[in-house]
């Protein structure tokens, strides 16, 4: 029987499983809600200026949407860049891309199988966040309702199940910032050139928002889709960010991706 | 009727440039079924392109490839179907163990490849270190794993770039037996390589690469054939052996060497020279035919036509 994208899938995976940085990025990301709470825990009052802030102190439901908003945002998409920027560069330099493209799977199912293994690592990262988050908030400001962003307050089932959903929200830009790495890791066959231009787009992004005056040129572009969970702790849901924050994020996921299997498909392999 | 077996290795024509350097010029290989047959040339010739372009990894720019009458261009993987081998050092991930490594890549091989892993690495003698990460192996070892690796697909062409690179002298001995052996088994060999007793050892027939371009193609004995005969000569009086020599017809290339007088000649040429010498008044030490080397017919063939321009492997 032939191989298929899951078993590239699934080797991918143990890959990443087998690499000490994988745990690196995923523990910082587990661990910067618990550092959160122990600078909090020595300064007094605040966070006033991140949304849902205000919350801290009376619950810990909604701590992992706040260390994003201050700590994470710019880190979790650099643990990102690290590892799309890697998945393919890497394995041209070590020169074991020329062993895997003579087995039996074809290079799109290859390429599939890596791409799929980065997401999945850039959900493991947000759910370490979350995880970590919910367990130190709980315990250091216990399971209790919180005040929304139109300061309605919600049971405190309802502002898990809502925070659950902002970071899934959250990961589907993150998702995009990942692709691009694939695309330029595809591309340069250059770690280091991949995980730097990732970087780079991100920051030309931020930059681009904050230079862009007119804000409807600036919800289209992929940073602003990171606050599009906003919307979904409006009382009632406003919806138009969210929507958005899913099919701008999935147009800046489709197009790099794209032309990655077009340049994998159809490149040589020549260097070790 | 049966139909004939379609070839195992096919290149018609195959030519890729890097920049302006033509690496490989419109070569031609045909390996026939069971060959063990050595691609020989000097570092840079342009054999590991070559190699590239039949597994795949590279796209040539004119000319078509086939093994056993598909082509790696346009139909992967079902092209590499029943084909394995390595260009360059075989690299595995080295936060793997070698086990793993294997059972990765058996797993990308589909079929029956996974249950082979421990009877492989019991081949290339690395069931003890089987289990230790491929980051603290040597290259001698790594080039081991490799012929596994390759194996793990039971090939019936297999296809081995430099395969004694890094191996110490017990090594290079156990890959040549190891490849006498797969070789009796009925598995052809296309092997890539600028050791020419290597070559000589293992290979049936070869082509000889030189700046991107094959300049023999065929069996190693009409290779051999094809070279002049020549002789060695040493009599009691060189110098005056030197000037029977000159006058002899029929020699050629007469040269002095030493003590010794080379020339090369046709039989009844020589045995015309015997007697010569002999009416002469000289007596003949040794009149010895030298069997010509492939080493002397590599270098006349890779050197003969100037400096060779170094092209990218």
């Amino acid at each position: 029987m032939r191989p298929t994208t899951l078993t590239a899938y699934r080797w991918e995976l143990r890959k990443l499983l087998s690499q000490k940085r994988t745990y690196i990025g995923i523990g910082a990301s587990a661990l910067l809600p618990v550092l959160f709470v122990v600078v909090m825990a020595l300064q007094k009052g605040g966070p006033y200026d991140a949304p849902l802030g205000h919350n801290l102190r009376q619950t810990g439901i909604v701590l992992a949407l706040v260390v994003l908003t201050f700590a994470s945002r710019f880190g979790a998409q650099l643990v990102t860049a690290l590892v799309a920027g890697d998945v393919v560069a890497t394995e041209d330099s070590g020169g074991t891309l020329k062993m895997i493209l003579t087995r039996s799977l074809t290079r799109r199912q290859i390429l599939a199988g890596k791409t799929l293994a980065t997401f999945t690592y850039v959900l493991a990262l947000l759910a370490a966040l979350l995880s970590t988050g919910l367990v130190s908030g709980l315990i250091a400001w216990g399971f209790n309702p919180v005040i929304d962003l139109s300061h309605v307050r919600l049971s405190a089932v309802h502002a898990l199940g809502l925070t659950v959903g902002a970071l899934a929200l959250f990961a589907v830009p993150l998702i995009a910032i990942a692709a691009f790495g694939i695309f330029l890791s595809a591309l340069t066959h250059n770690s280091a050139a991949a995980i730097v231009g990732t970087l780079v787009y991100e920051l030309v992004q931020e930059a681009t928002a904050g230079l862009v005056h007119l804000s409807f040129f600036k919800h289209y572009l992929l940073s602003d889709q990171f606050d599009g969970w906003h919307g979904l702790f409006q009382s009632p849901i406003y919806w138009t960010p969210v929507v958005r924050a899913l099919w701008v994020s999935a147009i800046f996921a489709a197009v790099p991706l794209a032309i990655a299997f077009a340049i994998f498909r159809r490149r040589d392999v020549a260097g070790e | 009727m049966d139909e004939p077996a379609e070839l195992p290795v096919e290149g018609r024509g195959l030519t890729k440039h890097y920049g302006r350097i033509a690496a490989v010029d419109g070569i031609d290989l045909t390996v026939q079924p069971r060959d063990v047959y050595g691609f020989l040339g000097p570092n840079g010739a342009g054999k590991t392109t070559a190699l590239r372009m039949l597994l795949g990894l590279l796209r040539p720019e004119a000319g078509t490839v086939r093994l056993f009458g598909r082509d790696p261009q346009h139909e992967l993987p079902e092209a590499l179907d029943g084909v394995a081998g390595f260009v360059e050092t075989p690299h595995f991930y080295p936060y793997l163990t070698g086990r793993k490594n294997l059972e990765l890549l058996a797993a990308f091989d589909g079929g029956g490849a996974a249950r082979r892993v421990a009877a492989l690495l019991d081949l290339v003698e690395l069931t003890e270190r089987a289990d230790d990460k491929v980051g603290g192996y040597s290259q001698g070892m790594r080039q081991r794993l490799g012929i596994a690796a390759s194996l793990l697909r039971d090939p019936k062409l297999l296809i081995l770039d430099e395969p004694t690179n890094g191996l110490d002298p017990g090594g290079i001995r156990d890959m040549r037996d190891l490849i006498t052996r797969l070789a009796a088994e009925g598995m052809t060999i296309l092997l890539s390589s600028h050791l020419l007793a290597e070559v000589e050892e293992l290979c049936t027939r070869v082509a000889i690469i030189r700046s991107g371009r094959i300049v023999y193609e065929g069996a190693l004995a009409e290779l051999r054939a094809s070279a002049a005969p020549r002789y060695r000569l040493r009599a009691t009086d060189r110098d005056l052996a030197h000037a029977v020599c000159l006058r002899s017809p029929g020699l050629r290339e007469v040269a002095l060497h030493g003590e010794e007088i080379v020339f090369t000649a046709e039989e009844h040429a020589v045995a015309a020279l015997s007697r010569s010498l002999v009416e002469a008044g000289l007596g003949i030490v040794a009149l010895v035919p030298e069997t010509a080397t492939l080493e002397s017919l590599f270098f006349e063939l890779t050197e003969s036509a100037g400096e060779p321009v170094t092209a990218a492997a």
